[in-house]
């Protein structure tokens, strides 16, 4: 028996969330107060879910591995967040929305979870800017709009190049507030290791305190996961330093299952990559490609001349240059999906038409874009965007084209949830990059932030009470009862086995074998060859890190290097999994490419006979085993993605 | 190049801290203050010792989390940026890099360069948003907020938290903090219904965590890795005074 239930309401698409809403169970207020609910996480899913359960009168525990929530990683987005408000009179409407996002997901979205999406995306929009907001506006005070890769409208609301941060603060605002008048509590500086569950059921977490190193069990009568996505399982990638996967992985061992590990986004739009000393990547908003023109060199000899210094970009004659997305795509022009711009610019590299010394950089260039507004205007819409660039490669963008390349950014995979946002382990939801549900197998621009806040503050009060209806009986537990001192027993024996291997390599020199492994054979083209390589060349690494890590100083202490160890063993474990993922899905879609699968021209080519379903990988004895959820597609025409 | 570093080594906020020195050579020019610090704390931890702590995360300078006093000052030689934006190309080849964490009696240290700056979430939780339930607001175009304003207030919105204005301050004060809050908010229409409640608090908290007094010597404004700038203190302070004079205490 397939255990996946999507539970997909029933009725028309456009109906479905109304209906349920109107139909789904509540908790009455006095009962709100007598249930506890965990959140881990707080960025913009979790923010503003925890805010929005403790302003029904829940108890709700926030956690956060930070020294403070607003620092969680939603605060790096910087392009904008999308909405159907139709502000613009351009023809946007919910349908509209909702299409956009499954066609650009490459058609692997469930159609009932986007449509839900689409239809609360204007909320999101008043609530932000009731809560203060500053939206970018136009001179008769309304807000403004800018367009983003696969729109042809312009839906995107931004604040600046910071829309990540305001709309952050905007939800540790509402948070603060629960803090303040009693509701939430917030606990910082802590890592969730493993998830409670009592008769089947997610009853609370074991959580390491950073700065003392004390093991600490928390009950909850739900637990919301809100942890972001595993982009560092590549080592280089876009995401904060401490972004990980170890609470969904730990929730993927005890039972709830993984889906479309694979579905991993290439950002084409980050700067390029300097040294092996290299700690992160940083990108360069999509917005960019707003008013940037992206080209290479036409001429090979060009290309080779420009990686040795010898001429500048500006030498290159207009004839010379090829504007790549433009001559390939001529609808969409720039402003094509990431996954077509970023292997767009890997084909060209590949082509030995790329520059910067290493060759993997190809020009974004604001010429034009100077000519025809004046250099004030680029700078009102991109001036902090410029100035970051020029302090990190010391080249001033107004000058001289910007040098970008492709990074790992975001991951469209995560942990598998209905259309309530639970787990397969009942009481555990999943909400925000951590869940696999609304980008299918590509995420458009300034959709993540819409999905974080849509799960925070308009879903999950409702699908969670939903749930809790049925556990008003449930009594607190002590955290002194058997369940949650095993778990805590089996963190502590772990995390003691771990600082006891006293082996010869650094966490962050593994880290980086493990992130080299996966670009170079699960990067942005994908093979049956280069995947089963790269199976072969991961699957010693969990030896190597019970044989041989080191980590140095003690667990009762302050102590990054054990927090990084027990993330970068979850990343192993992980990165195996994501690799036999993309070797059974065999057929390119959205950012998953595999070249055995394209068209003559090059371009992505999926199989919806064989694998229009969601891959969803459960932890059984070690062994993963794959379940599958068939994607029922009623509204929408299944389409070979054409941005021409 | 190479480096000499002074680096400021505490094991908690109750221990006695002091400077070590370490040496760390080969590092590119175009690394970043972190990406050094992490070579140095490879070259330590292959020697089997404990790597310094600092805090970092994103990188990208926009988390905050950075907070490195380099060189005698918040965020280093450089202006508009945060310690992770520095880059090791800002120094010169042999030079001695003094580091140290931020000082500030409200920032007690956690370890190394890692301190606690939660007395912020403290004063953010005094009255730092606007007081609206999810679910319950009209539509975002419903009031029309001058371009003007808008734009002043999200100059004031870029504050991210990390506290530099409190360690360039000789009196660690947090009035660029909580003024850049004041600002934003108030700024705003949405803002201004419980704009003197929330300054009156806000003040009240900041008072109550041992931050101190702001005396105009503008080093706030001068290291804010946001350029923040201080005419959000004389908003502030404008807005205190009124509320003080024309609000009845029952409103707080």
């Amino acid at each position: 028996m397939n255990p996946l239930n999507a539970r997909i309401p029933e009725g028309p698409l456009a109906d479905k969330w109304t209906n349920y809403k109107a139909s789904c169970k509540l908790v009455n207020p006095a009962n709100k107060r007598k249930l506890d609910i965990i959140v881990v996480g707080t960025g913009l899913a979790g923010a503003s879910a925890a805010a929005a359960l403790g302003e029904v009168g829940y108890n709700v525990k926030v956690f956060c591995y930070q020294d403070s929530p607003r620092r969680a990683h939603s605060i790096a987005a910087q392009g904008g967040i999308n909405a159907d408000k139709n502000y613009q009179n351009d023809g946007d409407s919910v349908h509209r929305l909702f299409f956009d996002t499954i066609k650009g997901g490459d058609y692997r979205a469930r159609e009932a979870n986007v449509h839900r999406l689409a239809e609360v995306s204007n909320n999101i929009i008043d609530q932000c800017v009731a809560q203060g907001v500053p939206f970018a506006r136009d001179y008769g005070g309304a807000l403004d709009n800018r367009s983003f890769g696969g729109a042809q409208v312009s839906r995107t609301f931004y604040a600046r190049g910071q829309t990540g941060q305001q709309l952050l603060l905007g939800a540790y605002g509402a948070l603060s507030r629960q803090v303040a008048n009693g509701s939430v509590k917030l606990y910082n500086r802590r890592d969730m290791l493993e998830v409670v569950l009592v008769d089947g059921k997610a009853r609370g977490i074991i959580v390491r305190n950073l700065v003392t190193g004390e093991i600490e069990k928390h009950f909850g009568h739900a637990v919301v996961l809100a942890t972001g996505g595993y982009g560092n399982v590549y080592f280089l990638s876009t995401n904060a330093m401490g972004s990980n996967v170890t609470p969904c992985w730990r929730a993927y061992k005890k039972g709830a299952m993984f889906a479309n590990p694979c579905f991993t986004q290439i950002h084409p739009t980050c700067i390029p990559v300097h040294g092996d000393f290299q700690s992160k990547l940083t990108l360069m908003s999509e917005s960019l490609r707003n008013d940037g023109r992206i080209w290479v060199p036409k001429k090979v000899e060009d290309a080779e001349r420009l990686r040795k210094k010898e001429i500048s970009p500006n030498d290159i004659q207009e004839e010379d240059r090829d504007y790549y997305l433009e001559r390939r795509y001529p609808a969409f022009g720039n402003l094509v999906p990431r996954d077509v711009a970023s292997r767009a610019a890997k084909e060209r590299c590949d082509a030995n038409n790329g520059v910067s010394h290493s060759g993997l950089a190809v020009y974004l260039d604001f010429k034009d874009a100077i000519k025809r507004f004046g250099i004030d205007t680029i700078k009102a819409r991109y001036g902090n965007l410029f100035q970051m660039y020029q302090k990190i490669v010391d080249e001033d963008p107004y000058q001289v084209p910007m040098m970008i390349y492709p990074a790992v950014h975001y991951t469209m995979g995560g942990t598998w949830v209905d259309y309530n946002l639970m787990t397969t382990i009942p009481g555990l939801f999943a909400i925000g990059e951590c869940n696999f549900s609304d980008h299918g197998a590509n995420r458009l621009g300034a959709s993540a932030l819409m999905q974080g806040l849509a799960d925070g503050y308009f879903v999950l009060p409702y699908t969670l009470g939903s749930y809790l209806a049925d556990e008003i009986h449930s009594p607190r537990m002590t955290t002194e009862e058997a369940p949650f001192k095993e778990a805590a027993g089996e963190i502590d024996a772990m995390l003691n086995k771990m600082i006891n291997v006293k082996g010869s390599q650094s966490v962050d020199n593994l880290h980086k074998k493990l992130g080299k492994i996966m670009w170079d054979y699960c990067g942005m083209g994908r093979s049956e060859k280069s995947l089963t390589k790269g199976l072969e060349l991961i699957k010693p690494l969990k030896d190597e890190f019970w044989n041989d890590i080191k980590v140095p100083g003690g667990l009762n202490e302050y102590n990054p290097e054990v927090e990084k160890a027990g993330r970068l063993i979850d990343f192993i474990e992980l990165g195996e999994l994501l690799m036999k993922d993309a070797l059974n899905r065999k057929e390119s879609c959205g950012g998953h490419f595999r070249e055995e699968m394209q068209t003559e021209e090059g371009e992505a080519k999926r199989d919806d006979d064989n694998f229009r379903y969601v891959a969803t990988w459960e932890h059984q004895n070690g062994e993963h085993i794959l379940h599958k959820e068939e994607l029922v597609f009623e509204n929408v025409e299944l389409k070979q993605r054409n941005y021409k | 190049m190479d480096f000499t570093l002074k680096i400021w080594r505490q094991l908690d906020a109750g221990s006695k801290g002091k400077f070590e020195t370490y040496q760390v050579t080969n590092v590119s020019p175009d690394s970043s203050f972190f990406e050094m610090l992490d070579t140095l704390n490879q070259q330590i931890i292959d020697q089997g010792e404990m790597p310094v702590s600092f805090d970092h995360d994103c990188r990208e300078g926009i988390c905050g989390t950075c907070s490195l006093f380099v060189n005698g000052r918040p965020h280093g030689p450089d202006t508009g940026i945060t310690t992770c934006q520095l880059h090791m190309r800002r120094f010169k080849d042999g030079e001695t890099i003094v580091i140290e964490p931020w000082r500030a009696k409200a920032f007690p240290i956690v370890r190394d360069l890692v301190v606690d700056r939660s007395a912020f979430d403290k004063i953010i939780q005094a009255g730092g948003y606007i007081s609206v339930n999810t679910g319950c607001s009209p539509d975002a175009n419903a009031i029309p907020i001058p371009k003007r304003a808008a734009d002043l207030s999200m100059d004031a919105a870029a504050c991210i938290g990390c506290g530099a204005c409190v360690a360039s301050c000789k009196n660690a004060s947090a009035m660029l903090f909580v003024g850049a809050k004041v600002a934003h908010l108030g700024l705003l229409p949405q803002g201004k219904a419980e704009a003197s409640r929330r300054v009156q608090q806000m003040v009240a908290e900041m008072d109550s965590l041992g931050f101190g007094n702001c005396t105009n010597m503008y080093a706030c404004e001068a290291e804010c890795p946001k350029e923040i700038n201080v005419s959000t203190i004389a908003l502030m302070n404008r807005g205190f005074f009124m509320a003080k004079i024309f609000c009845e205490k029952e409103e707080l």
